[in-house]
């Protein structure tokens, strides 16, 4: 199993009429309500949980990208990601991921992710999401109908950089480039392991399948919802003849561990209840530009998660929350088994844990993140003996790693040089 | 007396509306499509020979994918009306089509002598934005579209049930493929450039606008009328974008002073 400590950032300070006084937590969210110094403190208490999760020993920490979004705050994971390549040990950096098609030229990405593998000494995990139509068409501009052909032309540029030896000319639709020599270039070979985050689309089954990636359903309505979707997925996998490595598929789930099933509501329910009912308040008018979704999708009838049930949204409550798997919380034995039904249920051997939720602050994340670490992810460990050797979509980072801040307390003398590089002494 | 029939084109066999007798004239139509039924159609066919071509994608037609930019929809056009046989026809377009129809006269000036643009898109102006139709909710389309909101509504939701399933289903397939297509030239911003290239157009141009225009201010009326050397400007009062539906006759007429 590979854990994967997720903070998607969410604006601690949405104010309680947010939903009633505003049409939308992204795109045009009301700029007033950002403020740039409280979010000092806000970036660097989430880095440094991040940071806290690899100390815990969870497998990676996972950073993603969204713009003009009241319940993430990270437009660019690779910036928080360059500051997590350097302050943690061990844990796979997963950026899931940077939305291809968004980027001018997109070999931007080939060569910051390899800057991030290299800094990391082999930890990074590419993620190459489409973006959500939020993200891409509404914020970006990219025209609906044309951003999956982008986002293809894109990949392959990136994967045709990464493990090219020699300059090469890419002469495409969206990108005329005349000389492609990035440099610098991955650790990991042929190439970091790919994570696609997909939300149903027949498509992505097939890109995965086809490219030997992880497909990752990145969901927050919990595992029970999603049976339906991985169901298909893996229908594919078996369609098309290949192994059903669990490793193959990734999902994320929000989980919160509390002492007692009442702790953790006690606890937990008023942050549970900000992301929910607060920070997924999406103008409908946003969910799905027309053309983003494939008529093949659409007909199968896999729509946005952001698109509202029909008849609106009530108000969520902790016990519906719950009992509907959107978040799996309680006790670390209640957590253990929900968990066990989740990754037997869905087959999938990649758990992004959403374990910051909404407006949580950091003492009650560490402590649910602690006990997740101690008394629950131990347990999980071993669901999958058969294919703990698989590796073709973890990282291979390695062996003899740098740390940062190594350098000495005090800048050496004059002598000190003269003594390390056997120099003469002058005059 | 308005039939559906085919074209061969390059591309894909385009679906296109022909019927009555008179001058050619082509009318392309607007993002939100075209039926056989559309009054506009049948007003125009009364003293024309119309054709209508779908946009591919739109209607029961094929996709093409490989039309993707505002080129390439405005060879695509061309390629049309050179497929149906028409010789400098009457060109007239609404809104997307309007836009389409500009620049067709544009990039083939002596090709044309006679154009007719009905609230159309392809300018942008930052103090007056055009509505962002992409992001517009089904409920909200009336009060843009139409002067008379109401019965604007009755006219879009007329003989559907919009709480059925099966008819939201294939509203949602049917948005994607047509507004998918229009979104190629449209979205974010309908603007592609044509200020550019306005001057270049030679055809005698009415210019047709409803006074109450709220997808694309009256003030781009003007800006047409500027950009296009001996346009003749007609405003129509109490009519909205829908102009075509709620004054159908006031814009025959004034498409008849081409004649």
């Amino acid at each position: 199993m590979k854990f994967t400590w997720f903070n998607l950032m969410p604006w601690p300070y949405l104010p309680d009429d947010f939903r009633e006084k505003n049409r939308s937590v992204w795109v045009d969210i009301d700029q007033k309500l950002f403020d740039p110094a409280k979010s000092h403190e806000v970036y660097n208490t989430y880095m440094d949980l991040l940071e806290y999760a690899d100390t815990l020993g969870f497998d990676g920490v996972g950073v993603n990208e969204h713009h003009q979004n009241g319940y993430g705050i990270m437009p660019s994971p690779n910036i928080i990601a360059a500051g997590l390549a350097r302050r943690t040990k061990d844990a796979a950096i997963v950026v899931l991921g940077n939305s291809i098609a968004l980027y001018n030229p997109p070999i931007r990405v080939a060569e910051e992710f390899a800057m991030l593998d290299c800094i990391s000494g082999g930890r990074l995990v590419a993620g190459f999401p489409v973006g959500t139509s939020m993200d891409t068409n509404y914020c970006y501009g990219q025209i609906p109908s044309l951003t999956r052909e982008k986002y293809q032309e894109a990949h392959d540029l990136i994967m045709k950089a990464w493990t090219t030896r020699e300059p090469f000319a890419w002469n495409g639709r969206y990108n005329k480039l005349r000389h492609v020599n990035i440099w610098p270039r991955p650790i990991q070979q042929p190439h970091p392991p790919v994570h696609i985050p997909g939300g149903g689309s027949v498509e992505t089954y097939d890109f995965c399948i086809d490219n030997t990636y992880s497909y990752s359903y990145l969901s927050f309505s919990g595992y029970l919802r999603a049976q339906a979707l991985m169901s298909g997925y893996w229908k594919r996998v078996e369609e098309r003849g290949v192994d059903k490595s669990p490793y193959r598929a990734g999902f994320a789930q929000t989980i919160l561990v509390a002492d007692t099933d009442e702790e953790a509501e006690r606890l937990y329910s008023e942050h549970v209840s900000y992301f929910y009912n607060r920070c997924l308040h999406v103008y409908p008018g946003f969910a799905d530009a027309p053309g983003y979704r494939t008529i093949k999708t659409i007909q199968t009838g896999a729509l946005s998660q952001y698109a509202p049930p029909r008849g609106g949204y009530a108000q969520l409550t902790w016990k519906e929350l719950t009992e509907q798997g959107h978040v799996i919380a309680g006790s670390p034995e209640t957590v253990r088994q929900r968990m066990e039904d989740l990754i037997k249920g869905l087959n999938v051997g990649n758990i992004f844990c959403l374990m910051h939720v909404g407006n949580m602050p950091a003492d009650k994340c560490m402590y649910s993140t602690k006990l997740f670490a101690e008394k629950v992810m131990p347990k999980l460990r071993g669901m999958f003996p058969d294919w703990d050797d698989d590796n073709r979509f973890w990282t291979a980072p390695l062996d003899k790693r740098v740390t940062a801040g190594r350098l000495p307390k005090e800048a050496p003398t004059a002598a000190d040089l003269r003594k390390t590089y056997a120099l003469e002494a002058g005059e | 007396m308005i039939e559906l029939k085919t074209v061969l084109t390059r591309h894909v066999p385009v679906r296109y509306f022909e019927g009555g007798l008179g001058p050619d004239l082509v009318f392309l139509h607007g993002a939100g499509g075209l039926t056989a039924e559309d009054p506009f159609l049948n007003a125009l066919a009364a003293k024309h020979h119309v054709y209508a071509p779908l946009i591919p994608g739109y209607g029961d037609s094929e996709e093409a994918p490989e039309i993707r930019d505002m080129l390439d929809f405005t060879l695509h056009t061309w390629d049309v009306i050179e497929a149906l046989g028409c010789k400098d026809p009457i060109l007239v377009g609404h809104s997307m089509g309007g836009m389409i129809a500009a620049e067709m006269a544009a990039i083939a000036p002596n090709d044309l002598t006679r154009l007719a643009l009905i609230a159309p898109a392809g300018l942008w102006d930052d103090d007056h934005p055009v509505v962002d139709m992409f992001s517009t909710l089904p409920f909200e389309m009336p009060q843009l579209l139409f002067h008379d909101a109401a019965a604007g509504a009755a006219i879009l939701t007329a003989g559907r049930n919009v709480e059925d399933p099966a008819f939201l289903q294939a509203y949602l397939v049917t948005n994607a493929r047509q507004l998918g297509m229009a979104g190629r030239i449209l979205f974010p911003i309908p603007e592609r450039g044509l200020h550019q290239r306005l001057y270049r157009i030679k055809a005698k141009t009415v210019i047709v606008w409803g006074d109450n225009d709220r997808m694309i201010a009256p003030t781009y009326a003007h800006a047409f009328k500027k950009g296009i050397a001996g346009s003749q400007l007609v405003s129509i009062p109490e009519a909205g974008h829908m102009v075509i539906v709620e004054k159908t006759a006031a814009v025959v007429q004034a498409i008849g002073g081409l004649d």
